[in-house]
């Protein structure tokens, strides 16, 4: 599950998970009827609105032994929000199926630690990095330092602290726009956070949370730029870099 | 005279006022990262934490799944203890049942523990109506009363204030009222405190009638319970010759024993204190020793409409610790002002609603948007309230009640992105125009992103369209 946001906006994120997948000896498909998980009506308060878009998940990823998203916050709504939507539609087998469906998704640093069994996948990338724990992969899905543990074994890395990681960024989806002062608040002090630390680059396991405090860092002429998990853990020594 | 939240605007214009308030924003600041490394600190020294939290949250949800039965026995013990037990459906009710009392007694004045239940009924400015003066004696509740303010925060709601704010109210509104602070008076915190404590020592030994709220209400024994830091509520509990207490229906414990739960996680959970100073328990009457006519007003208000939502009725767990606010990245921002309620922060993102119902005020409707769902607040609950799903219930509530009508910009868009995201090929169409809605944004403005956010590039083609094009094969 590429996610709606790595499909429309960075497509590069997903080409990297594919990457990151193969190298590692994974079998990966995308499968096409594919589109959302659907949280951005959930969690507006559109439940109804969220039913075809649980059913076009369901059939979609259907027969695969795991469905595999860059993303906690997506993750995160297959495993805790999509029982919620099954329910609204009143739809048994649909609750059943999803239900089913949601135990095969794994946000990536689960998959390659947990079911793939490695810390080490073979990255290279000599940069100073720092590392946001993004709300849902932290407290929704609880990936805990599966992240960090990936990053530490990267060679050349520069991994440096993030302050008062654990805190929101203020994205949360629509609130990004209906309360966009409280978010940009919340935002400007992440950002803060990450330049006190001097890293080039912020890294994190979603692109929605990077999107808006990469947009403030930008606005800032901060020069930091922000990359997914996945687009540092593809990266190879020079000499083994596939021309994308 | 306090001030109320009567017409407040909507979170998000309430917000927008507040962070832009710097001298707000860092007393905030100061204060709930001072009372977070506390709370952690306390919390991280008891090992079997998590399972007081299951045990804590398991009497709640006993409690409310037979609150009937729990009621009437907690009637009977009160009773038997000689306490009188009136019922309130409602603030209106409440409100005139402890002014009928005072005025019972002749009362022009009250002393008041801090109480949350008499500020959610406005009881301050209910029996200002009937000339009635009602003091508040915690500390913090004086400085918001003295200083014509509102509360921003459950345990702690003059946090807004700083100690050079502080003297200033105190010198220039204490005499008004009683005992004029001292003309020397400095912000020095012990100098503030003493000023509070002669102050307030007059109205403690002239008034008969004490009101508080309870922590705590055992239905085995008929004791209410007080959890306090100064001492002053303990003064409001014992010197006047009445005593009136307002209790929500929820606050009943079964048994005496469970007491030993929530006395270890509230004040870890509230100041950060592995025991708080004051702990008051009172049984009905005792001869000869303390008030000698104990009324207990039980409170609904909204209570049973939120015992009704199946999701939403493990609010009323809630043992008003606050810990949820301390930890909120929102409310660390915002303040508590900016939710309209005397209860703010992530707790009040769900009560007010679920007390009040929603699709009835767009200031209530608008408080469960008021948060990120990052989950701290859940994490930090000592009663385990999964505040995060209350509130995504709450949304589809508020979206529920306003369907029919003439939709809203927003369900027309949501409900155009369902039909989208219903099927790969339309979304595929739909990513067509990715970049020319990035580059639209840009030149005409998506004011609320992009006044401080700048958006990213669009792509040449989507991941979908790589894929198609290439079967996901790079060489």
């Amino acid at each position: 599950m590429v996610t709606c946001i790595n499909d429309a906006l960075f497509p590069d994120t997903g080409r990297n998970v594919v990457r990151l997948l193969r190298r590692l000896g994974v079998e990966v498909d995308f499968p096409q009827a594919q589109t959302c998980c659907g949280q951005p009506m959930v969690n507006t308060g559109y439940l109804d609105e969220a039913v075809p878009v649980l059913r076009s998940f369901v059939r979609a990823f259907e027969g695969y032994d795991a469905v595999v998203t860059p993303s906690g916050s997506c993750a995160g709504s297959a495993r805790h929000q999509h029982d919620l939507v099954a329910r609204r539609s009143g739809d048994e087998g649909l609750r059943a199926a999803s239900r089913e469906t949601s135990q095969r998704v794994y946000e990536l640093s689960e998959f390659l630690v947990d079911v793939l069994g490695v810390e080490d996948v073979g990255a290279y990338f000599p940069h100073r990095v720092t590392y946001h724990p993004t709300c849902h992969s932290l407290r929704m899905l609880a990936v805990g330092d599966r992240p960090l543990r990936l990053l530490r074994h990267v060679r050349g890395i520069d991994l440096t602290d993030l302050p008062g990681a654990n805190e929101c960024c203020g994205f949360g989806g629509t609130f990004a726009m209906k309360n966009s002062d409280t978010s940009v608040a919340m935002g400007s002090d992440k950002a803060r956070h990450v330049r006190e630390t001097g890293a080039e680059v912020l890294v994190a396991g979603d692109r929605s949370c990077l999107t808006h405090v990469g947009g403030l860092l930008s606005r800032q002429r901060a020069g930091v730029r922000v990359m997914h998990l996945a687009d540092v853990l593809a990266q190879t020594e020079p000499s083994k870099v596939v021309a994308s | 005279m306090t001030g109320t939240f009567v017409g407040m605007p909507v979170f998000p214009k309430a917000a927008r006022e507040a962070v832009g308030d710097s001298q707000l924003r860092r007393n905030l600041a100061h204060a709930t990262g001072t009372i977070r490394a506390k709370r952690a600190a306390v919390v991280g020294e008891v090992e079997e934490w998590e399972e007081l939290r299951l045990a804590g949250a398991a009497i709640k949800e006993n409690v409310l799944l037979h609150l009937d039965e729990h009621l009437v026995r907690l009637e009977e013990s009160l009773t038997k203890a000689g306490a009188t037990v009136h019922w309130a459906s409602d603030a209106e009710e409440a409100c005139r049942i402890v002014g009928d009392i005072a005025a019972a007694h002749d009362a022009t004045e009250v002393v008041k523990v801090k109480s949350m239940a008499t500020q959610e009924i406005g009881l301050n400015e209910a029996l200002a109506a009937r000339g009635i003066d009602a003091w508040e004696t915690d500390l913090a509740e004086l400085i918001v009363q003295l200083g014509d303010d509102l509360s921003s925060h459950i345990l702690v709601p003059a946090i807004h204030r700083n100690r050079a704010e502080i003297r200033e109210i105190f010198a220039s509104a204490m005499g008004e009222v009683g005992r004029p602070a001292p003309d020397d008076l400095t912000d020095e915190p012990a100098r503030l405190a003493e000023a509070a404590r002669l102050h307030l020592r007059e109205k403690f030994l002239r008034a008969k009638v004490g009101v508080s709220g309870a922590n705590f209400a055992v239905a085995e024994t008929g004791s209410l319970v007080v959890v306090e830091s100064e001492g002053n509520g303990r003064m409001c509990l014992t010197l006047p010759e009445v005593l009136v207490s307002v209790v929500g229906i929820e606050k009943i414990l079964p048994t005496w024993d469970d007491l030993d739960v929530f006395l270890q996680l509230l004040p870890r959970s509230a100041t950060g204190e592995r025991m708080n100073p004051y702990t008051s328990v009172w049984s009905g009457v005792t001869p000869d020793d303390g008030p000698q006519e104990v009324h207990v007003v039980l409170l609904d208000n909204g209570r049973t409409r939120a015992l009704a939502d199946e999701v939403g009725r493990q609010a009323l767990r809630c043992i008003r610790c606050s810990a949820c606010l301390n930890v909120c990245p929102v409310y660390e921002r915002t303040g508590g002002h900016a939710y309209g309620s005397v209860y703010p922060g992530p707790i009040g993102a769900i009560l007010n609603p679920l007390l009040k119902g929603v699709g009835h005020d767009d200031q209530t409707d608008s408080l469960p948007y008021a948060s990120t769902l990052c989950g701290a607040c859940f994490e930090a609950c000592p009663v385990r309230i999964d505040i995060p799903s209350v509130l995504v219930e709450l949304r589809s509530q508020v979206v529920d009640a306003h369907r029919g009508g003439v939709p809203k910009p927003e369900a027309v868009a949501m409900k155009a992105a369902g039909a989208t995201l219903a099927s790969g090929r339309r979304l595929g169409l739909a990513e067509r125009l990715a970049g020319t809605g990035i580059r639209l944004a840009r030149r005409v403005g998506a004011r609320p992103w992009t006044q401080a956010r700048d958006l990213p590039d669009p792509p040449a083609e989507s991941f979908r369209a790589w894929w198609r094009r290439t079967g996901g094969d790079e060489r």
